[in-house]
């Protein structure tokens, strides 16, 4: 451990601009900065993202439709009626592209994945450098379809994140125009996410070469800590989906705009077809938004446990797997389409499948806590709830997996329920968890433990009070992306609602503990985390040199994970 | 079949309550299923109470268990030097066969549901549903019935439940249509779902229904109502700004009432044999 240090220390305060020097960030070529830029950007995006799923909650607390109606750009009920699809859409889409996937892949990836294999920076900087530049730009672009004309004079794209044909064309033409989006905020938002996705392949070659190519001396494949395997895997689900969903996007924006018919049943098309594409890539991204954050659980768990990962291979090949089968099981989300019998049996057991290495990566973690010390840390309580919550949502992912009842849950809270359990509180506690985890790395301060903690428990109870009681909405049949609700869906909605409060005040909280960090700025050392702590990145300074491994370090093998 | 009565026993208990009602509709701060009015919805019910429900909850208690007892057992003061070892042959096989084994179970009572569900009995009527942005349009293509139905307004929910003190039968905001679609009570119905627009789902809870409806090709599924009632659903697929405003109000009636009803709409009484005689009387096809 510490013969890497002093064979860096030389390597210290080197050429590191200000901070207040635009060009340190707009020309920014070093993956820490951009990894920071990645954090910020999702932070901000994710506030936004935040603030809409607020105003959702605010308008289902009650029965009727309200609250919507006493915003100051909203005049009438129809326009209410279609904001809030606009608000569910944009909610989904800023969450998904602009604030799990940067934290995750675009913030840890590039500031741990170097470091963890010992490389001195990504393979290709300045690629690094576009990759990230292209999300303010697609957001910009998402942003201004969210103000320009949707559907007749509403403004906005109100088609829900999965962009389904026909609703997203602008056929129209019959009695009710109005039911397509014929406004230019559809086309906005194919560009804003070609963008997005361009951005995301370009990051995910640069992964791919760097994990492939720039490893240290004696970092195997099977050596290299699981998260750097969890972002390996990623990426490459990501370049093989997102050219999938990104044809799909072009034949959007073709009917829409050059007469093509790929969707249009009037012209030869086919609706579905479109749904196919759509979950051929959305499927495999929801393991994208889940596997970074299985990577990070990994690491905590082992540092906190004082212990080595269990299973180590077991682990890595897990995520393969899930990958792999990830490309296989689409269509579980399509089972009212009027599919047969035979996709429906071949899809049932396909997607139960996943549970297996799934189950594999949860046993294995506590099996890692098993015989440990453990320390409850802060990022170690978002680790262990990451555990509970995201067992839940898997759960009720095999409940769904079976299309005989999910013929009752499809398009209902169920529904719901299950995504935010495997995402609010499953993917978005692994990125808290890595957040405090590395923060110190990163900042070189501690956080106060006693108010990260304090949010730990206000948001644990919030998520879970707003999502828990969706199950119950779903098996009454609530169906979802609903603006108004019969009274027979008033109790849990409200709870429901009460719950979203709770979890705001944890994301205040968590503001209020940045910015205490910033301004007492107490010194973190390289290494707060003790000697369970054995992935490389804790054998710098925090924070790290602003180039590291100019030598690069020789790894053992008998090195942890 | 001890344990799935236990089961049963504990799932009505949950259902708090006026739960059970007749009438297919939310109840509020209801945990549990409408009630169901097909055999197909009994299935479905059965399947999630007796198998997935209890092997869930068992999942999850088993996980949360296991964390408790690791806080406990293995925090920094309860054992101060940890362990080393990363393999365990033996519990590695066990979580992997195990979760394999209970799939097999599962997939065991899946694949006879989805079939009784996709496999369509022969029937005795054929109900023809197209969504539109947004009204649902009905018909009885053999009938010679044809309604369109859209949301009651809700002044004419009030005023409906003004003169009409039963609970029962009252007008419910956002479930209530301006046309209720009559079905007969224990008669297979085969319904056939497109859309002439963007795409809508029609979905009835009770009946464990739902099937999307899609411009350009005919979907099918179907239901045998086997008690009278009220039974509401609601459009499941996101089809604009109304979508939550196109209801589904479906009265399940007796033969008699049914063919009243069809001929105050215009239609006519298939006179002779129907179509298929071999059903006439076949009752709902439970297997
Ligand atoms: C054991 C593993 C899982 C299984 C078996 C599973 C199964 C399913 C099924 C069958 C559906 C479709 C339900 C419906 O629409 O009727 C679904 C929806 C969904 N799942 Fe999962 N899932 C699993 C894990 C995950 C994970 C890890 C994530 C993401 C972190 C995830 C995110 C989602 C999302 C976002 C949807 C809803 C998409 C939409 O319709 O908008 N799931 N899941
Ligand atoms: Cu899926
Ligand atoms: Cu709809």
């Amino acid at each position: 451990m510490s013969h890497h240090e002093a064979a860096h220390a030389g390597g210290h305060e080197d050429h590191r601009p200000s901070i207040y020097d635009p060009r340190r960030w707009l020309f920014s070529t070093n993956h820490k900065d951009i990894g920071t830029m990645y954090l910020v950007f999702a932070i901000i995006a994710g506030l936004i993202g935040g603030a809409l799923s607020g105003l959702i909650r605010w308008e289902l607390a009650d029965p009727g439709i309200g609250p919507l109606l006493s915003l100051p750009w909203i005049h009438d009920v129809d326009a209410a009626k279609h904001f809030y699809d606009v608000a569910v859409t944009y909610h989904g889409l800023i969450m998904i592209f602009f604030m799990v996937m940067p934290a995750m892949i675009g913030g840890f990836g590039n500031w741990f994945v170097p470091l963890m294999i010992g490389a001195p920076d990504m393979a290709f900087p300045r690629m690094n450098n576009i990759s990230f530049w292209l999300l303010p730009v697609s957001f910009t672009l998402a942003m201004i379809s969210f103000l320009v004309p949707g559907a007749g004079e509403h403004l906005g794209f109100g088609g829900g994140w999965t962009l389904y044909a026909p609703l997203s064309t602008n056929w129209g033409g019959g009695a009710e125009p109005a039911a397509y989006h014929d406004g230019p905020a559809m086309d906005f938002l194919i560009l804003s996410l070609h963008i997005a996705g361009a951005s995301s392949i370009l990051g995910a070659i640069n992964f791919i070469t760097t994990i492939f190519n720039m490893r240290a001396p004696g970092m195997t494949l099977h050596r290299m800590p699981l998260f750097v395997w969890s972002i390996l895997v990623t990426v490459w689900l990501l370049v093989l989906a997102l050219p999938v969903l990104a044809g799909a996007l072009t034949m959007l924006l073709t009917d829409r705009n050059f007469h093509t018919n790929f969707f249009n049943p009037a012209g030869g098309g086919d609706p579905v077809m479109y749904q196919h594409l759509f979950w051929f890539f959305g499927h495999p991204e929801v393991y994208i938004l889940i596997l970074p954050g299985f990577g990070m659980v990994s690491q905590i768990v082992s540092t906190f446990s004082r212990k080595p990962v269990f299973g180590y291979l077991g682990m890595a090949y897990a995520m393969v797997s899930i990958g792999l089968i990830g490309f296989v099981v689409w269509a579980h989300h399509m089972y009212t389409v009027g599919m047969g019998l035979d996709l429906e049996a071949y899809f049932i057991a396909a997607t139960m499948v996943i549970a297996v290495p799934t189950g594999i990566k949860i046993f294995s973690w506590i099996a890692t806590m098993w015989g440990g010390s453990i320390d409850f840390k802060v990022p170690m309580l978002w680790a262990m709830g990451f555990i509970f919550l995201f067992t839940v949502g898997g759960v009720t992912g095999v409940v769904l997996a079976n299309s005989g009842v999910d013929t009752s849950f499809h398009d209902t809270y169920y529904v719901v329920a299950h995504f935010h359990y495997v995402l609010s509180l499953g993917a978005v506690f692994a990125i808290f968890g890595g957040f405090f985890y590395w923060i110190p790395k990163m900042s070189g301060y501690r956080y106060n433990g006693f108010l990260a903690g304090l949010q730990f428990w206000l948001m644990f109870i919030g998520v879970n009070v707003v999502f828990f009681p969706q199950h119950f909405l779903g098996m009454q049949g609530m169906p979802r992306r609903h603006v108004d609700y019969n009274e027979g869906y008033a109790y849990w909605n409200n709870i429901s609602s009460l719950g979203y409060l709770i979890t705001a005040a944890g994301v205040l909280l968590f503001l209020v503990v940045l910015a205490e960090m910033f301004l007492v700025k107490r010194k973190a050392g390289a290494n707060p985390w003790g000697e369970g702590a054995s992935t490389l990145e804790w054998s710098l300074s925090s924070p790290p040199p602003f180039h590291q491994f100019n030598e690069l370090p020789v790894i053992k093998p008998d090195a942890g994970h | 079949m001890t344990r799935s009565a236990l089961f049963a026993a504990a799932a009505s208990a949950w259902a708090a309550g006026a739960a059970w009602a007749q009438t297919g509709a939310p109840t509020d701060g209801a945990i549990h299923f409408q009630e169901p009015a097909t055999q197909i919805m009994r299935d479905i019910v059965a399947f999630h109470d007796n198998w997935l429900l209890p092997i869930i909850v068992a999942v999850s208690v088993f996980v949360l268990a296991l964390l408790l007892y690791v806080v406990v057992r293995f925090n920094r003061r309860a054992n101060p030097t940890p362990r080393k070892f990363t393999h365990n042959m033996t519990v590695e096989v066990i979580w992997t066969v195990v979760p394999v084994a209970i799939l097999v179970v599962i997939a065991s009572q899946s694949f006879p549901l989805i079939i009784r569900e996709e496999q369509i009995p022969p029937s005795e009527y054929t109900l023809k549903v197209t969504g539109n942005s947004w009204f649902w349009n009905y018909e009885y293509p053999d009938l010679g019935v044809n309604i369109t139905a859209s949301r009651l307004p809700d002044e004419d929910v009030e005023a409906r439940n003004a003169g009409n003190p039963d609970a029962e039968h009252r007008a419910r905001r956002l479930l209530s249509a301006t046309e209720p679609l009559l079905v007969p009570v224990g008669a297979n119905v085969r319904v056939l779902i497109t859309s002439n627009d963007v795409i809508h789902a029609w979905a009835v809870p009770a009946f464990g229904v739902k099937e999307d409806a899609i411009q350009g090709r005919v979907n099918d599924t179907w239901f045998n109502v086997d008690r009278e009632g009220v039974f509401y659903g609601q459009c499941s697929e996101l089809c604009g700004k109304d979508h939550a405003f196109m209801p589904i109000e479906v009265h399940a009636v007796s033969r008699a009432e049914f063919e009243q009803w069809v001929l105050a709409q215009g239609g006519t009484l298939p006179s002779a044999q129907p179509a298929e005689p071999a059903t006439e009387a076949a009752p709902a096809p439970t297997r």
